[in-house]
C-alpha cells in the first residue's frame, strides 16, 4: 500500500478544515481531509448532515449555518476520510492515522492542522464523579444522538456556551434546576473598557444579550458570582454546593454540566515541537503563526480555534486565508491574486475577532476554578491532586515534565489534555513565576490509543520518527 | 447496571440496533456512539479507575478526556464516545488498569 501524497493534507473537518479544503480545491490543489468524527462539521456543526428539523430548531440558526459549508465540502471532489484518528504527525508533513482498525499514512506537500478547541478543564471538588460532565458533552449528546437530560440539570461555570446550552435545553423542554454562574459583576465592569472595539462585532454581543434575556424570561434560577463550587456525592453526583453574594446554597441534583470556556487543542502542535506562547487573555497556549496561519515549521499551518479561540466564523475565514497562502506557495496562485482574494476573508476575520477581548474579559475563569485547592484531583486519569503537584514543586520540580515523572500526573490515557493547563498554572502560582517560564508537557505520539498489532501492520516501512 | 437514566431520547429513534453490555441486551438507536447509547440506557458509570477504583462515566463526549474507555469486542481502551454502535457489539466496563489487547484480530477473538 502506497503512502498517499496530496498537495494539501488537512486534519479536521470542522469550519476551518472544510473552508480550507473547499478554497484549496477551487484553486486546483489536491486535498485530503482526515477527521475523527463520523461526519463533517467539527464540534460546532456536529452531525450537521444528519440532523432533523426538531434538532435544527432547538440548536438554532448558528448551527444550521454550517449546513451550507458541509454541503459544499461534500459536493466537491475533496478526498475525505471520516473516523480517521491521527495518532502521529511528523514535521515531514506525514500523518499516521487509524481508520477501521488499521494504521495508515498520508503525506502532504503542505499540512493544515484544524483540530479546533476543547473545553477548559474545570477542576473543582467532585468533578470526577459520574453525573458530572461538560456542557459541551451535553450539547454533543443533543447534536449527535438526540439525547437530553431526563430530569432537572444544573449548569455551572461561565462562558457563552453555557448560556447557549441553557437556552437550547429550554427550547427542548428540559428543566434547568439552576444556572450557577461563576462570572462576577466586577468582570462586567472590567469588560466595559473593551466595548468600543467590541461594538464592531456587535452581532455576537447581541446574541449573548438575547440568550440572557431568554433565560430571564424563562425564570431560570440564575445564581451570579458563584464561588466555592463543590459537587457532593460518594459514588455519583448528588448535589452542587456554592456561595453566591454572601449566601450558601446546596442544590440536590444527579446531573451537573460544567463549562468555563474553550481552549485550543494543541496536542498535535506541541508534539511537532512548534513554537508556542502563553496567551494571558485567554489563559492558554497558542502556537506561533504568521498572518497566513503558517507556524514556526514552514509548510505547516494552523487555522481556527486550534490556533486561538475565535469561534466558527473566524475559523472559516482563517481556513480560506491559509488555503490561499498554500495555493500561492505551490504555484497555483500568484501573490497579487492571493492578496486580492484574501481581502474579504481578512475583513471577516477582523470583524469576528472584534468582540473577543470583551468575551475573554467577561468570562475569564476564576483563579479558584483553574488553580484549585490541595484536595482537588487535577489529573483525572492518574488521580493526582493539586496538593501532590504542589508537594513536588516544593521538592524542587521546576516544570510539568518533572512533575509527571515524579507523580504520574499527565501520564494517563488523556496525555495531559485534562490537566496540562492546570498543572502549568499551579506550578506558576506556587513558584510565583510566569506560565511561559513553566512551559508545558512534552507531548509525544501515539496521540491516540493504538495497539502493537496495528502499529506493526502499518504499511509504511520508513517510519522516521521514534515512538516514545 | 442500567438504572434510572439521567438521559432520555428527544424523539423516538428511526432504527435500532442491539448491543450486549455486560451480558445485558440493550436496544439503542442506530448511528450513535457507544458512550451516548450507554448514557441513554441508564448506565451511570462505565469504568473504574486504576488507582482508587473510583466510578467514572463519559465526560467530554469528543475524544479528549478518555473517561469513556470501555472494552469493545474484547479489545480494551476503546473510546466509547468515538466508536459507533452496531448490531451485536459486545461492550464491557473497563475495571481498574487496562489490560493488553488480545493477540488476535479485532472482531474474531474468542474472548471471555
Amino acid at each position: 500500500m502506497k503512502t498517499k501524497a496530496v498537495d494539501l493534507l488537512i486534519i479536521g473537518a470542522g469550519p476551518a478544515g472544510m473552508s480550507a479544503a473547499v478554497e484549496a480545491r477551487n484553486n486546483g490543489l489536491s486535498v485530503l481531509v482526515l477527521d475523527e468524527q463520523p461526519g463533517p462539521g467539527g464540534q460546532i456543526y456536529r452531525n450537521i448532515s444528519n440532523t432533523d428539523a426538531q434538532r435544527s430548531q432547538i440548536l438554532g440558526a448558528d448551527y444550521s449555518h454550517g449546513r451550507h459549508l458541509a454541503q459544499a465540502f461534500l459536493a466537491s471532489d475533496i478526498e475525505y476520510v471520516a473516523q480517521a484518528s491521527a495518532w502521529q504527525v511528523t514535521d515531514q508533513k506525514q500523518v499516521h492515522y487509524l481508520h477501521q482498525g488499521q494504521s495508515r499514512v498520508a503525506q502532504g506537500q503542505r499540512l493544515l492542522i484544524a483540530t479546533g478547541a476543547y473545553e477548559r478543564p474545570m477542576p473543582i471538588p467532585g468533578w470526577t464523579l459520574p453525573g458530572v460532565m461538560t456542557a459541551g458533552a451535553g450539547q454533543i449528546l443533543l447534536k449527535s444522538a438526540a439525547v437530553v437530560p431526563a430530569g432537572p440539570v444544573v449548569l455551572a461555570g461561565c462562558g457563552p456556551l453555557l448560556y447557549l446550552l441553557a437556552v437550547q435545553y429550554l427550547q427542548a423542554g428540559i428543566s434547568l434546576a439552576a444556572l450557577v454562574d461563576t462570572s462576577r459583576h466586577s468582570d462586567v465592569l472590567s469588560g466595559l473598557r473593551h466595548i468600543p472595539k467590541a461594538l464592531k462585532g456587535w452581532p455576537d454581543l447581541q446574541k449573548g444579550l438575547s440568550l440572557l434575556a431568554t433565560l430571564r424570561k424563562a425564570k431560570v434560577k440564575h445564581y451570579r458570582g458563584a464561588t466555592a463550587l463543590r459537587i457532593e456525592g460518594s459514588a455519583h453526583a448528588e448535589a452542587l454546593s456554592f456561595s453566591s453574594r454572601g449566601d450558601e446554597y446546596r442544590i440536590a441534583c444527579n446531573l451537573v454540566m460544567l463549562h468555563q470556556g474553550v481552549v485550543p487543542n494543541t496536542q498535535i502542535s506541541w508534539s511537532l515541537r512548534l513554537q508556542h506562547h502563553w496567551q494571558n487573555d485567554q489563559l492558554c497556549w497558542q502556537a506561533e503563526r504568521n498572518a497566513w496561519g503558517e507556524t514556526s515549521t514552514s509548510g505547516i499551518f494552523i487555522a481556527g480555534d486550534g490556533g486561538s479561540i475565535g469561534g466558527a466564523m473566524a475559523a472559516q475565514a482563517q481556513g480560506r486565508i491559509a488555503a490561499l497562502a498554500i495555493a500561492c506557495q505551490l504555484g497555483r496562485l500568484d501573490s497579487s491574486s492571493r492578496d486580492k482574494l484574501v481581502k474579504p476573508y481578512r475583513k471577516a476575520l477582523h470583524r469576528c475577532m472584534a468582540a473577543r477581548p470583551l468575551i475573554d474579559s467577561l468570562y475569564r475563569p476564576r483563579n479558584e476554578n483553574r488553580i484549585p485547592e490541595d484536595n482537588v484531583i487535577v489529573c483525572r486519569c492518574e488521580e493526582v491532586t493539586a496538593g501532590t503537584v504542589r508537594s513536588h514543586v516544593r521538592l524542587g520540580c521546576l516544570g510539568p515534565n518533572q512533575i509527571k515523572a515524579f507523580s504520574r500526573c499527565g501520564m494517563g490515557p488523556c496525555q495531559g489534555r485534562q490537566c496540562g493547563l492546570t498543572v502549568t498554572e499551579i506550578i506558576a502560582a506556587s513558584g510565583n513565576v510566569s506560565a511561559s517560564e513553566v512551559g508545558y508537557y512534552r507531548i509525544r505520539a501515539p496521540l491516540k490509543p493504538i495497539t502493537l498489532k496495528q502499529l506493526a501492520q502499518q504499511p509504511n516501512k520508513n517510519l522516521n520518527q521514534e515512538l516514545s | 447496571m442500567p438504572t434510572e437514566s439521567l438521559f432520555t431520547p428527544l424523539a423516538k429513534a428511526q432504527s435500532w440496533v442491539t448491543i450486549d453490555y455486560e451480558g445485558h441486551q440493550l436496544k439503542v438507536p442506530q448511528g450513535v456512539s457507544i458512550a451516548a447509547a450507554l448514557l441513554a440506557s441508564g448506565v451511570r458509570h462505565s469504568r473504574t479507575t486504576p488507582v482508587q477504583g473510583a466510578n467514572r462515566a463519559p465526560f467530554c463526549m469528543m475524544g479528549v478526556c478518555f473517561e469513556c474507555l470501555v472494552e469493545v469486542d474484547g479489545v480494551p481502551n476503546r473510546q466509547g464516545c468515538m466508536t459507533l454502535v452496531s448490531d451485536g457489539l459486545r461492550v464491557r466496563r473497563q475495571l481498574g488498569a487496562r489490560k493488553l489487547a488480545p493477540l488476535c484480530a479485532e472482531g474474531d477473538c474468542d474472548e471471555n
